[in-house]
């Protein structure tokens, strides 16, 4: 496949986070969480579910809820996100389930992620069918989503966010709903695409399975003021 | 790369300089709807009952009212016929709103385990579509000594060949009116019952008492009822406001002298003689009197409800095998629904009759004469109905979106206050605050324009809009406009491009609900209109007083129609949008 070489891994290009804070109606989540994914590097957070793990993804992409308490700063290659909308972010994000939007075809999903800056309806439909070709499903433009199988979707819904051209990616457990044999291919499918675009990544999980395939550092989260390493 | 990973136990601390994490609010188009839709709502009916206010006591400067004092009062308490105009609205309206509830809740508790249950909703929605006139007119034809319940029977069973000389409609204690509002009621009642179970865990609850040994009628009762009701409250107020104050109804089915109280105010409202108008807006404010008493009464009867039935439920008693239950809430529910239906046939076959002699029970000659005689007034007619349910229906659309949207973006939802102001115009007789309106509009000589008349309209249908669409927008999965926002979208492409196409087939289904309940207005398109715009309803309700019921059938026929074909559209136009989309096809 082409487009793997490793690419600069500039510290520059870094996602870091400083001092973050969640609460949520007077409960604190997260407290003085600091951490810096390099780029194309994967940094798995794990913890027990309701510690915040998601919530802390929502708020690096500018997407938490009003109803959470937030402090703490998000900068993504040197540009201060804390405060931007999410479009104007460019992180791009992967949830548990696909969310392949469905009222659209396949190839209306990913152009739905293209950039404006790339004019012209034929540009934009020669990226789409470069990016389903080389997701493995050339030709799929106008199938709807719900045919595709699990693992072609997971495989749209990547490209999807690539296609937006994000500067990081984070994944909510996109792996969890995938079956066994699925879920290996699956996960080194967007490692390697995640790192052959040298973005950091930030992956939030509870199946060890997925950090040790990751391979990055491992950040343990728990009750507030006892985040661990692993 | 462990190493990049540092650990600081400091506390957090909020980021310099940087603003409060919420979504951009510069721009956003959807801030101020809210309260645009607030004022629009409250303005009306708050102008209107001062409107209606200052005349009862004396106040209306225009027709040389200046001097305040209770004149108005003793004129109407002078009125003859006006204790029994009031008892007409009472009988009429509390029994039809209550026989409508008691069938809901027959059925409900008789018949949740039946099939029938599940396949009530499909002929529910339309049902609901048909206008209030519609419903009275075909009711009319169908128990009237000469409609189609006589003919069936005669001369055969009988032995009628002349319409006997019974009152069955326009009876003078408006039980045919009572019937008429429970049947039309019925529906909508049902819908928001179903509505509300799937939102307290009915099925569970009833597993639970089921396993304690309970019958299933006193399970339902016993378990779920004291949940659901909570939640159908407003709804059933609505309706019993609504019974008590209705006009074109009571037109059509209720006594003539005296009418029911809200027809009389209507009456004075418009007599030539204008010094009557003092007495109309008295009688108005009596008609609200009736109404707020008959809501502090149902709040009470609940308490009281309430208090015997915790006896009752801690009684212990199981309930038997629930067969009688079930066969009395079916009888109940098909047969209300049958009468509506039957009254929708009788329509029909009379718009097409030519000639139809008593007691035959189908038209001897059948033609299409009265739809092309009457092609000229019917055309401009139904463009008028037609355009001016798009305009509100359109309007109310884009302020419950804009509300929606505003509490998604803002991340709060409304409290129960909403709901009621919400629920407000419902609350309010038409009638109290109506006529201060036209007041207010002739003032500022709007009356007889299209922005009073969809204004007018739009009181009525925002919140039937807000009721249909408010549960599914706000049931859609927050992660696919996020996962929107991520992928570059703002937050109004994201609206245009995401939320609102995969919203298509609610917002078909409410934009469907709204056009027929602005087709079906008759008292704000009448006092808005200055009396001079006809819509298929104004004509239906006026014909309905002459002889020629193949003219009155043609009316109701096409008041009928119209909302029908918009449920139709609301069905096929996602049906046909989303063909190839398998995600988005309803679960069957």
């Amino acid at each position: 496949m082409s487009g793997l070489a490793p690419a600069d891994p500039g510290p520059d290009r870094a996602l870091v986070l400083e001092g973050i804070g969640l609460r949520l109606g007077g409960r604190s989540l997260v407290e003085g969480l600091d951490l810096t994914v390099p780029p194309g590097e994967v940094v798995t957070l794990m913890g027990p579910s309701g510690v915040g793990k998601s919530s802390l993804l929502d708020f690096v992409c500018g997407t938490l809820d009003p109803a959470f308490e937030a402090s703490g700063r998000v900068r993504l290659a040197g540009r201060e996100l804390t405060g931007l909308p999410p479009e104007r972010r460019a992180v791009g994000i992967l949830f548990q389930d696909d969310l392949l939007f469905p009222h659209l075809s396949v190839a209306e999903n990913l152009a739905f992620g293209i950039p404006p800056s790339v004019r012209g309806r034929r540009r934009r439909r020669a990226r789409v069918a470069e990016a389903l070709a080389e997701a493995g499903l050339a030709g799929f433009e106008s199938r709807d989503p719900a045919t595709l199988s699990g693992g072609q979707r997971a495989r749209v819904a990547l490209f999807r966010t690539l296609l937006a051209e994000p500067r990081a990616l984070l994944l909510d457990e996109p792996f969890g709903k995938l079956d066994v044999a699925l879920r290996d291919r699956v996960r080194r499918f967007v490692f390697d695409h995640a790192r052959a675009r040298a973005l950091p990544t930030l992956l939030v999980t509870h199946d060890p399975a997925d950090a040790r395939a990751a391979g990055g550092p491992r950040v343990e989260l728990s009750t507030p003021g006892m985040q661990q390493f692993g | 790369m462990g190493a990049t990973l540092r650990r600081l136990s400091e506390p957090a601390r909020p980021a310099a300089g940087a603003p409060a994490l919420r979504l951009p609010g510069t721009g956003d188009w959807t801030r101020p709807v809210p309260a645009l839709t607030l004022t629009l709502f409250l303005l009306p009916i708050g102008a209107g009952l001062l409107g209606t206010l200052l005349p009862a006591f004396g106040w209306l400067p225009a027709l040389g009212g200046r001097a305040l004092g209770l004149g108005p009062w003793r004129a109407l308490f002078a009125e003859p016929g006006l204790g029994r105009a009031v008892l007409v609205s009472l009988v009429s309206g509390v029994g039809g709103s209550v026989a409508a509830l008691a069938v809901v809740v027959l059925f409900c508790a008789g018949c949740h385990r039946s099939r029938l249950f599940r396949r009530l909703r499909v002929v529910l929605a339309p049902l609901l579509a048909v206008p209030h006139a519609a419903v009275a007119i075909g009711l009319a034809f169908l128990i009237a000594p000469s409609g189609l319940l006589a003919r069936l029977v005669s001369p055969w069973a009988t032995g009628w060949t002349l319409p006997p000389d019974v009152a069955m409609v326009n009876d003078p204690w408006g039980l045919a009116l009572g019937l008429g509002l429970a049947v039309k009621e019925l529906p909508f009642l049902l819908l928001m019952t179903f509505g509300a179970l799937g939102q307290v865990q009915a099925a569970q609850r009833l597993r639970t008492a089921r396993a304690l040994g309970y019958g299933p009628a006193t399970a339902w009762l016993k378990t779920v009822l004291p949940a659901v009701w909570p939640l159908v409250r407003l709804p059933f107020y609505a309706v019993l406001a609504y019974s008590l104050s209705v006009v074109d109804m009571a037109i059509i089915l209720g006594p003539s002298t005296p009418p029911s109280l809200a027809v009389l105010v209507v009456r004075w409202f418009y007599d030539p003689d204008l010094s009557l108008r003092f007495v109309a807006a008295a009688g108005a404010l009596l008609q609200l009197a009736l109404v707020a008493g008959a809501i502090g009464l149902a709040a009470l009867a609940e308490r009281l409800a309430a208090r015997l039935g915790r006896r009752w439920l801690a009684g212990g008693g199981r309930g038997g095998g629930g067969r009688a239950a079930d066969l009395a809430g079916r009888t109940a529910a098909l047969g209300a629904l049958g009468l509506g239906l039957a009254s929708l046939l009788g329509i029909a076959l009379w718009s097409v009759a030519w000639r139809w002699r008593y007691p035959e029970a189908l038209p001897s000659v059948w033609s299409a004469q009265t739809w092309l005689r009457h092609l000229d007034a019917l055309l401009p007619t139904t463009a008028v109905t037609f355009g001016l349910g798009l305009a509100a229906t359109l309007v109310a659309l884009a302020l419950v979106v804009g509300c929606l949207e505003r509490e998604q973006r803002g991340g709060r939802r409304p409290g129960r206050g909403a709901l009621w102001l919400l629920y407000l115009p419902l609350l309010v007789p038409q009638v109290a605050f109506l006529f201060g309106v036209q007041v207010l509009a002739v003032r500022l000589g709007l009356d007889g324009g299209w922005l009073a008349l969809v204004w007018s309209h739009l009181l009525f249908v925002l919140p039937y809009v807000f009721l249909a669409l408010a549960e599914p927008y706000r049931a859609l999965d927050p992660r696919f406009g996020r996962a929107a926002r991520c992928l570059g979208a703002g937050p109004d492409r994201m609206l245009w491009r995401i939320r609102l196409p995969m919203l298509l087939r609610p917002l078909a289904f409410a934009a469907a609900v709204g056009f027929a309940v602005s087709v079906g207005q008759y008292l704000p398109t009448l006092f808005a209109g200055g009396g001079r715009v006809a819509t298929l309803t104004t004509e239906a309700v006026a014909l309905s007083a002459g002889g020629d019921r193949r003219v009155l059938a043609v009316y109701a026929f096409l008041q009928t129609l119209l909302p029908l074909l918009a449920f139709l559209a609301a069905l096929a136009l996602p049906a046909w949008r989303h063909r190839r989309r398998r995600g988005l096809r309803l679960p069957s």
